[in-house]
């Protein structure tokens, strides 16, 4: 019951938002909202499956670049671009997948690093690709009913409608025969095969619904930034998504949104309290170069300190909270 | 949340201590952390340092300059995050760094009628300002400096035809860049082209340079390489015993930090060094930066007077120039992001050279954003950048051609 009444007005602030919040927070909820379709694919991957990828920013590539093509070749829509550059992501992604069923652990790892290297490589040097030596193209903005997507508030709504969809579809992924049959093979592969589970589908599977999101991502940064620019998509983007959801929580979509949340913000944030304890104190200009190095210290030692005291992410912690504020002073 | 709660208050803190109302703001891109650091710290230094000279002199025509610096650790989401930023404290003009940044948000700026300058980097094309109005690779793109380089070339090995030159690049699309340049040069100058590429994170080309030196023999080379890779490229050039002084890099690709990364100035001795400013500290800018420090008791940065301290005072100084013409129309009132973008299109011509050769003699216009492709060149001798060249354009019909093939 009181979960329904918290959704509900969970619902309603993020409907609120875009007509109270300035730009400048639209555009970084934005980047978020992209973050979090990636974040939500990978850890179907990672945390569900059991397959460890860093290669998730180059699926993201494969949808933003093909996405682009259609776009600009054949004058695609957005409801043809965004799901071509997932299923291409799929397919590339199950082709990536193959090593999985023969090696698992960090064997697998650096099988998805090449394949992040090959990827890259690809759309860097294939002109019918990347549509030049900048491997950049240019992509106008969505169309929506008629209208063309240009504000954050625009596309605020536009994004917040495909985090909507990946988040209803991992929920419910995860009570389907296939979402239990992922999570049997990540916690013991052997015996989910004895028990009739066919490991290559399943891990193919995964490969190909992990990087459809990563895809889906990939196009809507396209359409966010106008462009699509491998740049993007580097082995660092991979990075960030696996400490998103090892940061929020493995195999949980609430952890997914949470480390999403938490990787996107936490260098702005830290940059902005320390440009303000900066100038509260009055610190003069020498010091203040200090400041990025500091950032990137107190970055690290958060992301230490928040697994140490949960491994389990911040997903456990909130729900830990959850658990301690619902017996509080015996509200039942 | 809570996360978000804390930057809206610490946002209202920053904003909070807003100066005069009349103040231009600038947002300026600056990579103090992130892979490009070592640039950055040096490039964002100059600028503060000329915008702190114009306030110190009352600033231009009653204005004054609040350029805000933001790190954006050569990482798109954060480039996404400062822009919105400077756009929210009113920033009329965006001073850009990295090709990554200029590609993800040049088309936000577009929309949002707010200028971007991109000097010598971002993408060739952008310097056709009929596509791309609010996007000023000021000084020389890309292209402009391939032609600079076959130019140059020319005149050193006595004509091009039927010479060979070489391309050695950094493969990444910023490394590519100058090819299609090349390619049009090589047929339309009849030299013959070849291109060694050094792929990413360019910490090894031993082979390359020895195919180069070895094998195709090139009368000529071009090098197009920064960061680790430019100091490696040096390195290696010299140990397989190519002359550098048959050697030109490209604006990225021999600064000090190269240099002094390759074992010190003497290393290069020899090698060509394309500039599109002035190097050095002979110039009365600079002059007056060092009695601005004298003044206030405190010692000159390290970099001063070097080639990318040099190059953020130029990019500062363009800044300035736009707008003082917008601040001679507008008498007072507020400037736009609008009034800025017709500042850098009507800079008026010969109006630089009061820098003194500190300053290329740009030309810009609404249809040329690049300002014509100013180039000089320096060569490396006795641990010094000594000028070869004074500055020139080169190909400008041969680089239209190439910019129209490319939409």
């Amino acid at each position: 019951m009181g979960s329904r009444y918290s959704m509900l007005a969970l619902v309603a602030v993020l409907l609120a938002v875009p007509f109270i919040a300035s730009e400048y927070y639209l555009s970084i909820l934005n980047l978020i909202f992209i973050a979090i379709v990636g974040a939500i694919g990978l850890n179907i991957l990672v945390g569900n499956t059991g397959q460890v990828s860093i290669g998730h920013g180059a699926f993201m590539s494969v949808g933003a670049y093909t996405a682009a093509n259609l776009i600009v070749r054949l004058h695609a829509p957005f409801w043809v671009a965004i799901p071509a550059g997932g299923v291409m992501a799929a397919v590339v992604g199950a082709i990536v997948g193959i090593p999985s069923l023969r090696i698992r652990g960090i064997y697998l790892v650096i099988s998805t690093l090449a394949a992040q290297v090959i990827i890259e490589w690809l759309i860097n040097h294939v002109h019918a690709i990347s549509g030049g030596t900048q491997a950049s193209i240019d992509v106008p903005r969505p169309t929506v009913f008629g209208s063309e997507l240009r504000s954050q508030q625009q596309f605020y709504f536009f994004l917040a409608a495909f985090v909507a969809l990946a988040i209803v579809a991992a929920f419910n992924l995860g009570r389907t025969r296939v979402g239990r049959a992922f999570i049997a093979v990540r916690d013991q592969d052997i015996a989910a095969e004895i028990m009739g589970i066919n490991i290559t589908r399943y891990k193919l599977t995964a490969f190909m619904i992990s990087s459809f999101y990563a895809g889906v991502a990939g196009v809507l940064y396209t359409y966010f930034l106008g462009v699509a620019n491998y740049e993007q998509f580097q082995i660092s983007v991979s990075i960030d998504y696996l400490a998103m959801i090892i940061i929020g929580g493995l195999g949980s979509v609430r952890g997914s949104i949470l480390g999403a949340i938490f990787v996107t913000l936490l260098p702005m944030v830290v940059r902005q309290l320390l440009e303000a304890l900066s100038s509260l104190l009055g610190v003069n200009a020498n010091l203040g170069h200090y400041i990025p190095q500091m950032r990137l210290i107190i970055f690290g030692t958060l992301i230490i300190v928040f697994l140490t005291a949960e491994p389990e992410g911040l997903n456990r912690l909130f729900v830990n909270a959850r658990n301690y504020l619902r017996t509080f002073r015996y509200t039942h | 949340m809570m996360v978000m709660v804390a930057a809206a208050v610490t946002n209202g803190i920053c904003s909070s201590r807003v100066a005069g109302a009349e103040d231009i703001v600038i947002g300026m891109m600056c990579d103090r952390s992130g892979p490009t650091q070592t640039n950055g710290a040096i490039m964002c230094d100059a600028a503060q340092d000329y915008f702190n000279l114009i306030n110190s002199k009352g600033g231009v025509e009653g204005y004054k300059f609040r350029p805000i610096e933001i790190d954006a650790e050569y990482k798109v989401p954060l480039g996404i995050e400062a822009y919105e930023r400077w756009k929210k404290e009113g920033a009329v003009s965006i001073m850009l760094y990295g090709t990554n940044h200029v590609q993800s948000l040049q088309q936000r700026m577009a929309e949002d009628r707010i200028p971007g300058t991109s000097p010598g980097f971002g993408t060739a094309t952008s310097s056709d300002g009929a596509r791309y109005p609010y996007l000023f690779p000021i000084a020389a793109t890309f292209y402009s400096q391939a032609a600079a380089g076959v130019k140059f070339a020319g005149d050193k090995i006595g004509g091009l035809k039927g010479k060979k030159i070489a391309f050695l690049y950094f493969d990444n699309p910023t490394g590519r860049e100058p090819i299609p340049m090349l390619e049009a040069l090589a047929n339309s100058e009849g030299f013959q082209l070849k291109t060694f590429s050094v792929p990413p994170p360019g910490i090894e080309m031993s082979a390359q340079v020895l195919d180069i030196t070895l094998r195709f023999k090139p009368n000529f080379l071009i090098c197009n390489l920064f960061g680790r890779a430019a100091s490696v490229g040096v390195k290696a050039l010299r140990r397989a015993g190519y002359p550098l002084d048959k050697a030109v890099a490209l604006a990225w690709g021999a600064t000090e930090a190269d240099l002094e990364a390759a074992g010190g100035m003497s290393v290069g001795e020899g090698y060509y060094a394309m500039m599109f400013h002035g190097v050095g500290a002979d110039y009365s800018v600079l002059q007056d930066v060092r009695d601005m420090y004298k003044s206030a008791g405190m010692s000159l940065p390290k970099a001063f007077g070097t080639v990318l301290y040099n190059r953020w005072i130029f990019h500062a100084a363009i800044q300035v120039e736009a707008a003082r013409i917008a601040a001679q129309s507008r008498r007072g009132e507020k400037i736009t992001s609008e009034d800025m973008r017709h500042g850098f299109e009507s800079i008026p011509e010969g109006s630089l050279a009061k820098f003194g050769g500190m300053v290329p003699p740009l030309h810009v216009t609404a249809a040329d954003h690049e300002g014509g492709g100013w180039i000089q060149i320096y060569q490396i001798k006795g641990g010094k950048y000594v000028k070869a060249t004074e500055y020139f354009t080169a190909y400008p019909n041969v680089k239209a051609d190439v910019i129209g093939q490319r939409k």
